[in-house]
């Protein structure tokens, strides 16, 4: 699956890397290539509206980085809204509910329903070392049900005895019956094929549904579908509000539009990929590594990766360099908040980092972002003076400010304070040790939670390769802010290490561990 | 979007660049790789052993009878499949029901085409939506390109109706699909018409020689079927119960058994049985993996050790669901098997099969009949007039 869209899709955007310069005119010429390769694929046309337009709007909003032609740049943010449309992070089929969980299996005719409950049925009790009855209720189509029988018979997973006569409903329940009495964890319940305007059909199978109370029900789907891919996925959504779809045949040559579209449609994850016709040709879903194979250029990728990588040096050097000083004004606080609300807020640069998607929704959830906003306006209703000796604030200074930003005079004492205190760190952080050792000795004149949280976001937001490279006095100063799990565990503010533990390649561990160093998840190899 | 003046070597560069060769594979359908059976065992072998002549289902009826609307009592009163006979539904006349399937295809697009032709005059952007809307229809761009430029021209900047629209967009997809509309017709002066049946996985094989099986029968053929797919789990079991159902006889040898083993067998059991015509049921292949598509080759290659002529039609399965991959699927398989005509299946659900004219205009290869449901007599002849009118008009 994707070869050919690959071919397509580099060929189009390796025309555009190798240009100098870029005008509106020569993205918008490429953008239309790509919109044809996509369309050629497969990919729902509306889809592919939103792909393009969602491209030229980063493309053009784009902030310019050292040693990346525009065409690079172009290719990465393709490579990222790949990345968007097939939903950032896999998602595998989910067990979590109480024995037994039923799994409910539906699509059209011939889309490898039957297949791949079997599949499932014999990954999840080999692998998973799950108890698992699969149940046939395709009471239609000629020997069904006897197809799965051979199936679970040849992976050997238990299958309900057939009973000739009954109803698919009511062999759902048997199934679901026979679960609970013989003390089974998962329930697989295959259905017959069904066109998506057969109200009949999908009534039944909504009956299905409402008897069994499935945990997950799955949509399966050939990849080698076309346009129809759409029409399909949005009536099985509406009618039974599916958990995720299944994409099979993705051993063919296909170029796999269908899965392009199917989580834009319906916002759910596809959460496996059927690539062969044994029971064995299960993988599941990883939406970065197929978004790498689709595009086949990630060493363009990795390359833009490195450059912004380099930035982060630069901007880590200066922090840590302050932090040396001791110099930490009202200038380099904006700084710093102006950086967290790029990754909290719009984007650009910072978001196409690999997991900082998932930093922002941190900082969103703890709320921090509005805080910022805030506190940076507070500072540029400030004079450069005033920005850079602080002490000069009396009350008079400090109600034109609180007027000029919106706020009260208490909001500009509380970011006066908050600066103090970072400032107060930084200096003794620049003279003894890390950040650590303070903490530890500090009593309850340091920095509030929230300002050690902010000033983690910073500096966490940073690629830790970026870190690396820098000289070991500076990594120093900054290793002890990014510590991970045991400095928050002390801050109950934060949910228990919940931002270090989001950051790719730390995961709450030790800082910069020896020189290979982390490895970007999903960064794509070098191309084939 | 591109527009109507944009030179169309973009397209060409696009989309005119050849699938590439499928990379040789491993895997394989058979247990073990027999050799070529006629070579490793004296032909008729599995004959002899009584293991065919066992699996062989009941006599044939009279062909008059074997299509009748009790064909599914009959099978239930052989008390093998009943819960499995799909509930039996008013029946509608075939053309209605060709109508009611490819008109609910054809209902957005055509709305589309309203909406987009009552507002505006003929310029570039309404051309680029229409050929969107064909796109989305999946004729494949150069098709859905051609068509909006036959429609744009003489007609550019100026206001063009939505009838007009319809009119032309029908006649465009008529003019290629006409010349490829022939049904399949048996040939009499063979005994048996060798019909050999393949596709990928799914696309539905196996019901469509189910409903030709009855549609021959009712002809007053005699017919015989082959289950050739010896490897999917029940799919020898799925084609007896249609042998059931349309009285024919079926050939079949144990799951696992080589593919082109059975249908020597079944070529020769249906030679000696005077059969007017033997449908070969093949396992379904994706036609990228080269060991599959290799076995097929044998298949046929056996077939011409008994009858030089055989297989005298070999017909390759569509799912109209199936989008760009189906121009593939045509190449490699008419490469490989010699394909002689093409049948839509599953033309009664949303999809709209539009990748059939693009097929059309590039391989002309006969299309003798579209599947519209799973039912027994659920098999249409291919009628071009129809199929355009509905895809243009809705
Ligand atoms: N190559 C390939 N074939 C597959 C895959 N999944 C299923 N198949 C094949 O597709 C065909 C149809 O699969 P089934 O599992 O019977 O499909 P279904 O959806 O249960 O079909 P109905 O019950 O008739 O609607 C079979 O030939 C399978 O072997 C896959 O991932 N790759
Ligand atoms: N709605 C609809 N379903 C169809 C049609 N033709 C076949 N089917 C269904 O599609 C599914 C697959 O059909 P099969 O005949 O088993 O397909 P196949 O090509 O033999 O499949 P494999 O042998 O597994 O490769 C079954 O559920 C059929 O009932 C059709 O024209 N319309
Ligand atoms: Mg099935
Ligand atoms: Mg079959």
């Amino acid at each position: 699956m994707f070869q050919s869209l690959s071919d397509r899709l580099s060929g189009v955007l390796d025309k555009l890397t190798r240009r100098g310069a870029l005008s509106e005119a020569d993205v918008g010429e490429a953008m239309r290539e790509v919109r044809r390769a996509l369309l050629e694929a497969d990919v729902a046309l509306d889809v592919v509206k939103e792909f393009v337009e969602a491209v030229k709007a980063k493309a053009v909003g784009q902030e310019v980085v050292k040693s990346v032609t525009p065409g690079q740049m172009v290719v990465k943010i393709v490579n990222d809204e790949l990345v968007r449309m097939l939903g950032s992070d896999a998602e595998p089929v989910d067990l979590h509910a109480s024995p037994p969980v039923a799994i409910l299996m539906a699509g059209l005719q011939g889309s490898g329903k039957t297949t791949t409950t079997a599949k499932i049925g014999y990954r999840l009790k080999n692998r998973d070392r799950k108890k698992v009855l699969m149940a046939s209720l395709d009471t239609r189509r000629p020997a069904a049900q006897e197809q799965l029988r051979v199936l679970g018979e040849q992976t050997q997973v238990d299958t309900l005895p057939i009973v000739a006569g009954q109803g698919p409903v009511q062999i759902a329940k048997r199934a679901l019956d026979a679960a609970r009495l013989g003390g089974y964890d998962v329930v697989l319940l295959d259905t017959a094929g069904r066109t998506s305007i057969d109200e009949e059909l999908m009534q039944e199978v909504a009956d299905i549904k409402a008897a069994t109370n499935p945990h997950e029900i799955l949509l399966v789907v050939d990849s080698l579908t076309g346009q129809d891919a759409v029409n399909t996925a949005k009536a099985f959504d509406a009618r039974l509000a599916i958990t995720g779809t299944v994409l099979t045949r993705a051993d063919g040559d296909g170029r796999g539009g269908a899965a392009l579209s199917m989580r834009a449609v319906t916002g759910k994850p596809i959460k496996l990929i059927g690539v062969g016709e044994k029971w064995d040709a299960l993988e599941d879903f990883d939406p970065k590594r197929i978004a790498g194979r689709i595009l086949g250029m990630g060493d363009i990728v990795g390359l833009v990766e490195k450059a912004a990588q380099n930035l982060d040096i630069e901007k880590a050097a200066k922090i840590a360099e302050k932090m040396k000083k001791g110099v930490f004004d009202l200038e380099d606080l904006a700084e710093q908040l102006a950086q967290m609300e790029k990754i909290g807020g719009a984007g650009g640069l910072m978001s196409m980092l690999p997991g900082v998607g998932k930093l922002k929704s941190q900082i969103n959830e703890a709320g921090i972002n509005k805080d910022v906003k805030r506190q940076r306006a507070i500072i540029s209703s400030m004079t450069p003076k005033e920005r850079r000796n602080p002490k000069v604030l009396d009350g008079k200074r400090k109600r034109r400010i609180a007027a000029g930003s919106g706020t009260t005079p208490a909001d500009v004492n509380k970011l006066l304070k908050m600066h103090m205190a970072m400032a107060d760190m930084m200096k003794s952080m620049g003279k003894k040790g890390g950040l650590m050792s303070r903490m530890m000795g500090m009593g309850g004149g340091g920095p509030s939670e929230a300002e050690l949280a902010k000033m983690q976001q910073e500096l966490a937001a940073l690629d830790p390769k970026a870190l690396e490279q820098l000289p070991a006095d500076l990594k120093d100063a900054l290793s002890g802010a990014r510590g991970g799990s045991g400095l928050s565990k002390g801050l109950p503010g934060l949910g228990g290490g919940a931002l270090p533990k989001g950051l790719p390649g730390l995961g709450g561990g030790p800082l910069l561990p020896g020189l290979g160093g982390p490895k970007f998840p999903g960064l794509p190899g070098k191309k084939k | 979007m591109s527009s109507p003046t944009k030179p169309k070597g973009l397209f060409g560069r696009l989309f005119g660049a050849k699938d590439k060769p499928a990379a040789p594979e491993a895997e394989t359908h058979a247990v073990d790789a027999a050799a070529e059976p006629a070579e490793a065992a004296p032909s008729g072998e599995a004959i002899a052993s009584g293991e065919a002549l066992a699996e062989t289902g009941p006599a044939p009826l009279e062909p008059a009878q074997a299509v009748d609307a009790d064909a599914p009592a009959r099978a239930a009163a052989a008390g093998t499949d009943s819960a499995e006979q799909p509930a039996p539904e008013p029946k509608k006349g075939w053309f209605q029901r060709l109508k009611d399937g490819l008109s609910k295809t054809s209902s957005k697009l055509s709305s589309g085409i309203t909406g987009l032709f009552t507002k505006r005059k003929l310029d570039g952007a309404t051309l680029d939506d229409l050929e969107d809307l064909l796109i989305e229809a999946d004729l494949g761009v150069e098709t859905a390109t051609r068509i909006t430029g036959a429609i744009s021209k003489g007609r550019y900047e100026k206001g063009i109706s939505a009838d007009e629209v319809r009119a032309i967009l029908a006649s465009e997809v008529k003019r290629v699909l006409e010349p490829v509309a022939h049904p399949l017709v048996v040939d009499a002066s063979r005994k048996p018409h060798v019909i050999l049946v393949v596709g990928v996985n799914g696309s539905g094989k196996t019901t469509t020689i189910g409903k030709m099986a009855a549609k021959f029968a009712s002809e007053g053929h005699k017919v015989m079927l082959a289950a050739g797919d010896t490897f999917r789990a029940a799919a020898i079991d799925q084609l007896k119960v249609w042998g059931e159902r349309t009285g024919a006889p079926v050939i079949a040898r144990a799951v696992g058994s080589d593919a082109s083993g059975l249908a020597f067998d079944a070529l020769r059991a249906a030679t000696e049985a005077g059969t007017d015509v033997l449908l070969l049921d093949t396992a379904g292949r994706l036609q990228n993996k080269q060991a599959l598509m290799e076995e097929l080759e044998k298949v046929v290659r056996v077939l011409k050790k008994i009858d030089p002529s055989a297989p005298h039609s070999v017909l390759l399965v569509l799912d109209a669901t199936t989008g760009q991959n189906a121009m593939s699927q045509v190449e490699v398989f008419a490469r490989m098997a010699g394909v002689t005509g093409l049948v839509m299946t599953k033309l009664d659900g949303t999809a709209r099969g539009g990748i059939l004219v693009a097929i059309s205009a590039k391989h002309k290869l006969p299309v003798h009949a579209i599947g519209v449901g799973e039912g027994i007599d659920d098999l249409q002849p291919f009628d071009a007039g129809e199929f355009a009118k509905a895809i243009a008009a809705g």
